[in-house]
């Protein structure tokens, strides 16, 4: 990302951001709330528009509107703090769209990548009912799995698990540990900086649409140099 | 009484009736679905086409409409879709009420959309749908589902208008209901049963949508 601007009205949400993520690379994004880590995480792939300034994945520019950018899309995966998975899909469903539609995957092949995948997150069983039959944690694992069966070249987090219930919290993690493992791009937002320290191989600290810090999760949590991160660690670290 | 309707064709004009509700409703549906797709577009022009459309027709009466389309376009114009005189006003019947219904079935819709959080169409793209995927593949079937109960009070609107297309001549029920009425004794009763047959049309439906609006609800 290169000098990414981005209003709201008068509010200089996103200024100058420039940002470069390595292939493999999981960069956890932190910061106090309206300081523009969602909004900056949404960018990526354009489901929030910016004014100036260019993001390139994989050496493909993010074009304006159209058919590529649905493209580049397909190649970003997204989860959303709210799931957002088709409410009138099935699960096995919600995940064999987007290959057969945008792939054009056969339909048996997507169903057979679709069980193994519903497999690796742990919720195979559910595969024939309907998102709010499941809970809130298994609806998660759900739409990462619904992400992962795109094949994305990076997948972007925005507070994955601010709206579950603490006990289904770590279900959560333990899925995104386990892809991190496996060398996925990530770029997350989030508040659990137990997955930061575990996952992480660089924190990014934003604050007022501003990156502020960027370090390695030990030097940033035990070292931060800025006042303002320091500000911040010590009011969500004192529990 | 039983003599009296012996000597008209009751039956056949209330399977006038349902032929013209049947082909207007799938005509209204048809049109009513392209309008919300024009009103919840990204393109500003074919919003504001959606809008006008709808404002323009909702607000015109719809006797209006029908008597300007057998003078005006079918007499007037030429544009004859028949050359049968009353196959023509039937299918002008159709076009009206199809064009009519069709401003508040796109309303209904448009409500079901309305319905549908954000965050369905943000998932859908965010997974590389185009726009006409995400609307056919998650807007449009949750919208319609979420929209059953209006489409159905819509549906029961048209069967009950189609009775303005008597006056261009085409003989439904109401139009008989008037020649009977004119032509013979005892209005009250004549009119009674009419009534009754425009119950029998659309007391199940109602019956039946309020059920499908129930079943077919999206659970969120």
């Amino acid at each position: 990302m290169q000098n990414v601007n981005k209003h709201f009205g008068d509010l200089h949400v996103l200024k100058n951001i420039n940002l470069s993520i390595d292939k493999g690379e999981v960069v956890v994004l932190i910061g106090p709330s309206g300081s523009g880590k969602s909004t900056l995480c949404r960018t990526i792939n354009r489901l929030e528009t910016f004014e100036t300034g260019t993001i390139t994945i994989d050496g493909r520019t993010l074009p304006d509107e159209g058919k590529e950018l649905a493209n580049l899309r397909a190649d970003v995966g997204m989860v959303f703090q709210s799931f957002n998975l088709f409410a009138h899909k099935t699960i096995l469903e919600n995940i064999t769209l987007g290959p057969i539609k945008v792939r054009k995957t056969p339909k048996a092949e997507a169903e057979k990548k679709a069980m193994e995948l519903l497999k690796r997150v742990g919720v195979e069983a559910q595969a024939q009912k309907y998102p709010a039959q499941l809970s809130g944690g298994q609806q998660q694992r759900v739409a990462i799995a619904r992400s992962l069966a795109m094949n994305p070249k990076v997948m972007l987090f925005d507070e994955p698990t601010s709206a579950l219930d603490p006990e289904m919290v770590n279900e959560v993690l333990d899925v995104m540990v386990g892809l991190a493992k496996d060398g996925m791009t990530m770029i997350v937002v989030t508040h659990e900086m137990g997955f930061a320290r575990k996952a992480a191989d660089r924190v990014v600290f934003l604050s007022d649409g501003e990156i502020v810090e960027s370090n390695t999760p030990n030097e940033f949590f035990s070292n931060p140099t800025s006042t303002r991160a320091k500000d911040f660690l010590s009011k969500i670290l004192t529990h | 009484m039983g003599e009296i309707l012996a000597r008209y064709d009751f039956v056949g004009a209330f399977w006038l009736t349902i032929q013209l509700s049947f082909w207007s409703a799938l005509g209204a549906l048809m049109i009513g679905t392209v309008l919300a797709v024009l009103r919840v577009s990204p393109v500003p022009v074919l919003r504001l086409l959606g809008t006008a459309y709808v404002n323009l027709i909702r607000n015109t009466p719809l006797t209006l409409l029908m008597v300007s389309s057998i003078l005006g376009l079918s007499l007037i114009l030429g544009l004859r879709l028949s050359n049968d005189v009353k196959t023509d006003a039937f299918l002008w019947a159709i076009v009206m009420l199809s064009v009519y219904h069709a401003a508040f079935v796109c309303e209904a819709l448009r409500s079901g959309v309305n319905t549908i959080p954000a965050g369905q169409a943000e998932a859908a793209r965010a997974i590389g749908l185009t726009f006409n995927q995400s609307l056919t593949e998650v807007l449009l079937p949750q919208a319609f589902r979420g929209s059953i109960a209006p489409l159905g009070s819509t549906l029961i609107a048209l069967i009950k208008n189609s009775t303005v297309a008597s006056v261009i001549g085409v003989s439904e029920a109401a139009g008989l209901m008037a020649t009977i009425v004119e032509n013979e004794t005892g209005g009250v009763p004549v009119f009674f049963v009419f009534a009754l047959g425009f119950v029998v049309l659309t007391l199940p439906l109602g019956v039946l949508f309020t059920s499908l609006s129930r079943r077919l609800a999206v659970k969120r």
